[in-house]
């Protein structure tokens, strides 16, 4: 699958994006947040506030429960600031 | 209707007679230009740069369109959001309805406007003499996106203007 992250998401991840396999037991959003949380220190302190952290699946806004899989773009970003 | 996301500046007339010419059934036509203010929060601001995902962007786009054309009878639309680097004083956003009244205008660019700033994949990060913040969202754009909610979607099409 594909990751991307945005604004300061991406600042403490330290990367845009990555291409990384479907882990382990992963099946929807909730399993991929607490996956990433595990994966450094820039991404347990990205992923510290889940409140606001806001999940795109395949480029749709995403709930919790929402399916993940392998090829999936899946985006990590702040709550929208445009207009 | 269409959505340009861009660095350069743009032209809201220009933008407006492209859109409306050749088209006389349209007899309303509402523009929102959003600018770059210079003091967000008490502070002083010297630029302002946004980034955006381009591809979200689109897809939602369709959505939107959707959406606005179940509520309102609109000949044409248009959205110009920039990116980038930009100053205070500087175009930001353009939002461009035209219907045959004024009042499914001026409804679907106010839910437009309120689209952008909820829904759409953009964020800005603010530049002061203290250095470069990202702005947080606003509960009360969230609570502007909720009164399309609460509203039955009865298409306005026939309200004289």
């Amino acid at each position: 699958m594909e990751l991307l992250y945005f604004a300061w998401l991406r600042e403490k991840v330290g990367i845009a994006s990555e291409t990384v396999p479907l882990p382990d037991g992963v099946k929807n959003v909730h399993g991929l947040l607490a996956w990433m949380a595990d994966r450094g220190p820039g991404y347990a302190e990205a992923m510290k506030d889940l409140s606001v952290v806001r999940v795109a699946v395949n480029q749709e806004f995403s709930q919790p429960t929402d399916a993940v899989k392998d090829g999936d773009e899946i985006a990590f970003f702040p709550p929208v600031t445009g207009g | 209707m269409a959505i340009r996301v861009q660095t350069e500046d743009f032209d809201v007339a220009a933008e407006t007679k492209a859109l409306v010419t050749g088209n006389t059934n349209i007899g309303a036509v509402v523009t929102f230009t959003g600018l770059v203010r210079d003091l967000a929060g008490g502070k002083t601001i010297s630029a302002m740069t946004l980034e955006h995902y381009p591809d979200m962007t689109e897809t939602m786009l369709a959505k939107i369109e959707t959406q606005a054309n179940e509520r309102w009878t609109l000949d044409a639309s248009l959205i110009i959001h920039r990116y980038g680097r930009l100053k205070p004083g500087e175009q930001i956003v353009l939002v461009i309805t035209a219907s045959p009244h004024r009042q499914a205008a001026f409804e679907a660019a106010e839910f437009l406007m309120d689209w952008l700033k909820t829904k759409a994949p953009f964020w800005k990060q603010e530049a002061t003499n203290e250095g470069e913040k990202w702005v947080a969202a606003k509960v009360s754009d969230d609570d502007a996106i909720q009164r399309w909610r609460e509203t039955s979607p009865t298409k306005i099409t026939n309200a004289e203007g």
